[in-house]
């Protein structure tokens, strides 16, 4: 058996004669590398953008204060997403939900109000919450 | 028969404004202006700040009452912030295009030869733009770069008739619209030369495209006469040609692909080397760099595209200190095993060297200024700008106002985050 010098790329895995006939070589080379976070909680860098939660308004979607949330905007908005919304000025978020023809932003706290979107509401969302980071130490 | 060219030319809407807008909603329709940082002049206006007679380049302290009676919101630059949201653009047009050109941090040239319903698809390189990055955009399309220029310039000037895309192959009665544009519009054309083209009664554009080719030559060397075909239609500009004296930009394609970070190093190098003798040329100095590298995206081989823009806290245009820089900001975005086919570099917030502080930091700086200057930079890049500054400097009130209005790095840095309920 051979061994692989640390500082060489693996090469494409020959195969013994163990492995039956007609077995298709794989065609790209196996190689394990760091798991990287970047590539598993982002998926579109040029639109994912990071905020910090404050207040307990969605605790029970487990966002707490102090997290970090990815918000990514160009997830097309939907009913039952968590979101990033612009609400007369100010960013708020919580949950946006459809009902018919109205459009409805509820917190995640019974200590908490949900709020209709009215036509003279200044509304319009701004990202799409997909991750919630959450230190536990 | 080689395919008719067809480029688009993508620029951002008072870029450094609407990146502060992205991150601060109450701002949406509201007169701002962002400072640049050394000499405190207007470098971004929004179109209500503009509509109110701020002019570009004007220096604060001159309009600092104006702009409090009128409630313009002032910010000083934000270079981390400008930077994250300019690679965010270039990143997201990337996607709509087989050769992105990046011209300078806010505008890129697209080649759309071959694409078919050109006004359509420029709407939703508009459009996706706006949702993934926040940052409203203008498109003119052409099949020359100065037609593409041209075009984006009347997009930029009526954005609600032109919805802010116009399209060379869908204008009507071109030559009748440009009748009505001064000459100094076009790309390359300043105003020296329009006074010496005005001398021959060239005025408009129409009365440039119509001129006789060699007077155009003859008064505006070749250079200028390349710009009259372009417009006629005919391709033959390099980008490197028409140089803006607002940024000095230097590019090339390898010819063959690179894979080291030595040699991009070099190539890198060789492009600041080029850039300063030109800032140089132009009795001017320099504060901040922008340098990218990508691959080529003919290729089927993994993509990779990044910029990186890199500040300094007083301007210079010292090749060697700027050599130090551009590879500082390169080694941060250089990734190993991809076959790169382009790097290029864009000096940036150019401005004449005039104060005695200038003095200070000429061409020939001992090791001694350029050892004061890396530490100066280090602790001002960590602790926030204006940390350190220079005593008895004419401009220290200044620097005490200006820093007080950056907004945060909401971007780049964990901090500094946007906090939300």
């Amino acid at each position: 058996m051979s061994t692989v010098e640390e500082d060489k790329q693996p090469l494409i895995p020959l195969y013994s004669s163990t492995v039956s006939c007609g077995f298709p070589s794989p065609a790209e080379p196996y190689i394990d590398t760091d798991l990287d976070l970047n590539e598993y909680l982002v998926t579109k860098p040029a639109a994912t953008f990071f905020v910090r939660a404050k207040g307990d308004s969605m605790i029970n979607a487990g966002i707490h204060e102090g997290d970090i949330l990815i918000i990514d905007r160009s997830i097309q908005a939907r009913s039952g997403h968590i979101v990033l919304a612009i609400l007369n000025g100010e960013f708020t978020l919580k949950r946006l939900q459809t009902r018919g023809t109205e459009i409805w932003l509820l917190p995640e706290n019974p200590n908490y109000k949900a709020q209709k979107i009215n036509n003279e509401s200044d509304f319009g969302v701004w990202g799409v919450a997909v991750h919630c980071l959450h230190k536990l130490i | 028969m080689k395919k008719k060219s067809v480029y688009a030319l993508v620029d951002c809407n008072s870029f450094f404004c609407s990146c502060e807008r992205v991150f601060n909603p109450k701002l949406e329709n509201k007169p701002i202006i962002v400072l640049s940082n050394n000499d405190g002049c207007a470098v971004s206006r929004t179109d209500e700040a503009k509509a109110l007679g701020i002019k570009m380049g004007a220096p604060y302290f001159q309009i600092k009452n104006f702009c409090d009676k009128h409630q313009v919101h002032v910010f000083s630059s934000n270079y981390a912030l400008y930077g994250d949201m300019s690679r965010r653009v270039m990143r997201t047009l990337s996607d709509f295009t087989p050769d992105l050109e990046i011209y300078s941090i806010d505008e890129a040239f697209l080649s759309l030869t071959g694409f078919q319903n050109l006004s359509e698809y420029a709407l939703k390189i508009k459009s996706q733009v706006q949702q993934y990055t926040g940052i409203p955009v203008s498109i003119g399309i052409g099949p020359t770069k100065v037609l593409a220029k041209l075009t984006n310039m009347m997009a930029k000037k009526e954005k609600k008739k032109t919805n802010g895309v116009v399209n060379y192959f869908e204008i009507e009665n071109f030559d009748e619209k440009i009748k009505q544009i001064p000459v100094q519009e076009i790309w390359g054309i300043g105003r020296k030369s329009s006074e010496k083209l005005a001398q021959y009664q060239i005025k408009s554009v129409y009365d440039f495209k119509c001129a006789d080719e060699h007077l155009i030559q003859k008064l505006l060397t070749i250079v200028g006469l390349r710009i009259q075909k372009e417009l006629k239609e005919e391709e033959c500009l390099s980008l490197e040609s028409i140089r803006d004296k607002k940024q000095i930009i230097s590019s090339r394609s390898f010819g063959q692909p690179v894979y080291e970070l030595d040699e991009i190093k070099e190539s890198v190098a060789s492009h600041i080397s080029q850039a300063a003798e030109k800032l140089r040329e132009q009795d001017s100095i320099c504060s901040s760099i922008m340098v990218y590298i990508h691959t080529n995206r003919f290729k089927n081989t993994p993509q990779y595209y990044n910029s990186n823009v890199i500040h300094m806290l007083s301007g210079t245009a010292s090749t060697p200190k700027m050599i130090h820089y551009a590879f500082e900001a390169l080694e941060k975005i250089y990734r190993k095993n991809y076959e790169y086919k382009k790097a290029g570099i864009v000096l940036m917030d150019i401005q004449k060297k005039t104060s005695s502080q200038l003095d200070f930091f000429s061409t020939h700086d001992s090791k001694k200024d350029d050892e004061l200057m890396k530490v100066m930079d280090l602790i001002n890049q960590k602790q926030g700008s204006g940390t350190v500054k220079f005593a008895a400097c004419g401009l220290d009130q200044m620097w005490k106002m200006l820093s007080e209005m950056k907004s945060r790095n909401y971007s780049s840095r964990w901090s500094e985050l946007l906090e939300v309920f």
